[in-house]
């Protein structure tokens, strides 16, 4: 004890004014990044003695290194991580020194995990990227390089590694430090600094090594702590609305993040995707009232008048807002097992705003090691794709290269509620450059007056064979005996003409259900009762041909017959040769089936007569 | 640095609020995990912040192992009542009945039933689907991998492949019937930004957490504070007082404290950055084989 109390609050008073650095550290396996950062976190002071001690213990019980200290250690994850199969996640580490606090994502080094790399990347403002010096550039540095900087890395510094084993050979490593310079220039990296070092020896990580005299920067650690990083270039107000905050019928303010920008009471504001206009009456902080507040700050605010706001809204400057689209240009790396198909329907989520969304096309892949551009009909966990987005509404956004809040987004499954893709948005399609909607005056309303009769669409789901032509044909002559009109589309006859071109691989599925609910809703739109009998075994195509409609005019039948049966009735021998190997992907054999979970009509029809099963779907209609 | 920079304490403390907003706008009914420490301190400091100018429009849960120390009860009622949040205070009942403790049961019976079980049931009971804990991801390498809003399938268990990527930020609180969050807030804060910030904030803290004169026994290296009759003192054994303070604070019989003459912040702060021991040498119940912080995880400790 027994230091002045003055040393101590200076100390303290220089620990609460250290900023942050946020860092993404990635290599190749074996590349030395675990015994680079344990290394450094000793050289730094960090690791509390207990922690050593047992480290050193380890090391002599199971270290790589003899009886000598192995670094590494005092990052593995356990014995049961290794079971759980998450060593691939990032792992968060955290140190600081008296002039800068550090965040770094330790991301995981082997290939088929670039996935792992998103959330690490997405935050980082410097890439520290391992490199050993006897391989030079690898392709898995070229991997990690490029994800860096699709996630808007702007600054990277390579550590040369295992400076020992090339003898701190100056002209070996001038040469990789020249590759990776050269690699980060083409791949869009704004700036690139290298560090010859030994995690091992820990040469050039704390001081400057004797081994490395024709070295004249900065050791690695005062390199992260004076290394400045580009701040936004845009600096428009912008606060993506979080929650609404309203204690009681006087106070409603808007809470949130600013993502970029300042504000003040009185600044012009406008709401976006709405587009009202007011003025800031105040700024609320965390205990009190602020006279303004910038970028990073966690705010309320309140505006001069009442207008509409809710959460998923970007409170603006009003003469620099966001722009806003529905639709995009955008990349996507996906993170699924499950692989993304164009036309199926996921959430996206940007910022506080969450909603229904699609990839409308894949424009092209990304070659992970040449950054080629591919042709792809659909992407595998861990690619990169180019592609055209689809939002059911506006929103407010920036291109990513511009804002990372937002900019970036992720995909949700809506089945699994996973988390199964994020991306970058690069720019907005406007809808009139893109496919213009015409207005008509004679709607569907208007059609299906003409004829007395509501629209409406019965979608027969069900297992080959479960009886979904017979039912639907039954209901269609009895609708037609009582004079309305009616169309039937069928799985067989559509894949005949219009959906020739289409076979049974996932994406085909999806595509063959997408068009067949698109040509039900123009039916629709004509004022026609349509009759829809497809297997169409995925929920999520058949939530997308639901959600084409209005609601009450999609009725969902479920011809509900087990596997079995309709294995035994196998009427046109298919279920024979899928059995026999003969048809890939057969619905129920090779494919999955996914039940309905709440279709309108629930027919057993391996229990009723088709004629029992019809009158219970007309009673449905309610005609 | 310009006026307008923002330190590091100013980075996390957005952020928490942040995630703090988010819980409460994405999630249908969640609650605030308070166990009296610290980091809770820290919780209840940012939630209070978050909602500003209003109430937090969520309450806080105790869970009570009739083995808190009395100082930390008495801290407990003083906040609930300061700050106007509600205090919803759990016990497992059936372990009292059972006459559950760490003396007759040992320490992992004890926190099973006392701890796991009894955080269970009062999430259970109120049907909570997202509980907000202070834990941090610094505290063992064990919880470096851990999300800010980290799934638990049914019965609270935590499942290593079904955690979601949170890039950005951007988390995902959709849930499955039986599922529900664990959210941490404080996932990036280290020991020392904690200190840092109660003591730029001027935060209450748990007078524990001071060095003071305390009855002290001494059992296999650790220094105890016996804070009632219920633990049996051993022929000869008796309590000296002695100059002592917690770094965490537990059930009594299971924290061990230490000799420490640091009376105020600063010198908590200067003693943490100058002697050097982890945490949880203070935690007893850490004592246990290697893994078993992973395994109290998995089993919804946390
Ligand atoms: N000679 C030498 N070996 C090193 C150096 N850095 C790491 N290694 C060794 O390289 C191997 C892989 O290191 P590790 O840190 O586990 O690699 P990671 O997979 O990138 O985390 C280990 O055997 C290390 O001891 C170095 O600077 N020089």
């Amino acid at each position: 004890m027994a230091r002045a109390n003055d040393d101590i609050a200076t100390r303290l008073r220089a620990l609460e004014r250290r900023d942050t650095l946020r860092i993404a550290i990635c290599g190749s396996v074996d590349d030395g990044k675990s015994t680079l950062l344990g290394r450094l976190l000793v050289e730094a002071g960090m690791i509390p003695d207990d922690r050593l001690q047992q480290m050193l213990r380890d090391s002599r019980k199971h270290g790589t290194q003899g009886d000598a200290p192995d670094y590494a250690l005092l990052l593995d994850g356990l014995e049961a991580e290794r079971e759980q199969g998450i060593t691939i996640d990032v792992a968060w580490r955290y140190f600081g020194t008296s002039k800068r606090a550090f965040i770094v994502a330790d991301c995981p080094g082997h290939a088929q995990y670039t996935r792992n790399m998103a959330s690490g990347a997405s935050s980082a403002e410097l890439g520290l990227v391992l490199v050993d010096a006897r391989a030079g550039v690898q392709t898995q540095t070229r991997r990690h390089l490029a994800i860096l900087a699709m996630f808007g890395v702007r600054r990277v510094l390579f550590a040369v590694n295992k400076l020992d084993l090339i003898g701190y050979d100056v002209a070996r490593y001038a040469r990789i430090e020249h590759e990776c310079k050269e690699l980060a220039r083409t791949l869009g990296i704004a700036q690139a600094d290298a560090i010859p070092v030994s995690a091992l020896n820990a040469d050039n990580l704390v001081a400057n090594s004797r081994q490395t005299p024709w070295y004249i920067g900065p050791p690695l650690l005062e390199f992260l702590e004076t290394v400045s990083v580009e701040q936004r270039a845009d600096d428009a107000f912008a606060l993506p609305v979080q929650w609404v905050n309203r204690p009681d019928a006087h106070f409603r303010g808007y809470a949130g993040n600013i993502s970029g920008g300042r504000i003040g009471t009185g600044s012009e504001i406008v709401v976006l995707p709405g587009g009202q206009r007011s003025r800031i009456a105040r700024v609320i902080g965390g205990d009190g009232d602020l006279s303004s507040a910038s970028a990073g700050d966690a705010v309320t605010l309140t505006l001069v008048d009442a207008i509409d706001v809710s959460r998923g809204d970007v409170i603006a400057d009003a003469a620099h807002p966001p722009q806003i689209a529905a639709q995009f240009a955008c990349h996507v790396l996906w993170l699924d097992d499950a692989p993304l198909l164009p036309g199926r329907r996921y959430l996206f989520k940007l910022a506080t705003r969450t909603l229904g969304a699609q990839v409308t096309e894949i424009k092209y892949r990304i070659d992970p090691d040449t950054q080629a551009q591919l042709a792809a009909t659909r992407l595998a966990a861990n690619e990169i794709g180019y592609c055209n987005l689809s939002l059911d509404a506006d929103i407010a956004y920036q291109p990513y290269a511009r804002d990372r809040t937002l900019g970036g987004f992720i995909l949700i499954d809506r089945e699994s509620n996973a988390t199964v893709g994020c991306g970058t948005l690069d720019f907005g399609l406007r809808r009139d450059s893109n496919v213009h909607w015409q207005h008509l005056d004679v709607d569907r309303a208007a059609r299906a007056r003409i004829k007395g009769q509501p629209p409406r669409c019965l979608w027969f789901t069900g297992l080959s064979g479960a009886g979904k032509s017979t039912i639907a044909n039954l209901v269609e002559r009895r609708l037609h005996a009582d004079g309305f009109h009616t169309i039937t589309l069928d799985g067989d006859n559509i894949r005949h003409g219009l959906n020739r071109d289409l076979g049974f691989t996932d994406a085909d599925r999806v595509e063959n259900i997408r068009r067949v609910a698109e040509v039900a809703k123009l039916m629709l739109d004509s004022g026609l009762i349509v009759l829809v009998s497809f297997i169409s075994p995925f929920r999520a195509e058949r939530h997308m041909a639901r959600a084409l409609f209005n609601e009450g005019e999609f009725l969902e039948v479920f011809v509900d017959t087990p596997l079995e049966i309709c294995e035994q009735r196998d009427v046109k021998g298919l279920y024979a040769k899928a059995r026999a190997g003969d048809i890939k992907n057969f619905t129920g054999i090779g494919s999955l089936y996914e039940p309905p979970e709440s279709p309108e009509v629930h027919l057993h029809s391996d229990r009723e007569p088709p004629a029992e099963s019809a009158r219970s779907v007309i009673t449905a209609l309610g005609l | 640095m310009d006026a307008t920079a923002h330190t590091h304490l100013d980075a996390l403390e957005a952020e928490s609020i942040r995630i703090l907003r988010e819980t409460k706008a994405e999630c249908r009914h969640p609650v605030l995990l308070y166990s009296i420490g610290k980091d809770s301190s820290v919780l209840l400091h940012l939630l209070l912040k978050a909602f500003h100018p209003g109430k937090p429009p969520l309450p806080l849960l105790h869970v009570d192992t009739t083995w808190k120390f009395r100082e930390m009860i008495e801290f407990r009622d003083r906040r609930a009542a300061e700050t106007g949040v509600e205090l919803i205070v759990h016990i497992n009942e059936d372990g009292v009945r059972r006459g559950v403790g760490p003396v007759t049961h040992g320490a992992s019976v004890h926190t099973e039933v006392m701890k796991t079980q009894a955080l269970r049931q009062a999430l259970a009971q109120h049907g909570f689907d997202a509980a907000i804990g202070g834990a941090r991801r610094d505290e063992d390498p064990a919880r470096a991998k851990e999300r800010v809003f980290s799934l638990r399938g049914a019965g609270q268990r935590w499942e290593p492949r079904k955690q979601r990527p949170e890039p950005w930020g951007l988390y995902n609180a959709g849930l499955a019937p039986d599922e529900s969050l664990r959210v941490f807030p404080l996932s990036d804060w280290t020991e020392l930004d904690v200190w840092l910030y109660i003591r730029r904030e001027k935060i209450p803290v748990v007078p524990l957490y001071f060095a003071a004169e305390r009855p002290v026994i001494e059992r296999n290296g650790a220094l105890l504070v016996r804070d009632d009759e219920r633990m049996p003192l051993d022929a000869g054994e008796a309590p000296t007082m002695r100059r002592v303070r917690f770094r965490t604070l537990g059930c009594w019989p299971l924290t061990a404290a230490v000799a420490s003459s640091a009376s105020n912040l600063d010198e908590i702060i200067d003693e943490m950055l100058e002697t050097r021991l982890s945490e949880r040498a203070g935690r007893i119940i850490d004592l246990d084989p290697a893994d078993s912080m992973e395994r109290k995880k998995r089993e919804g400790y946390f």
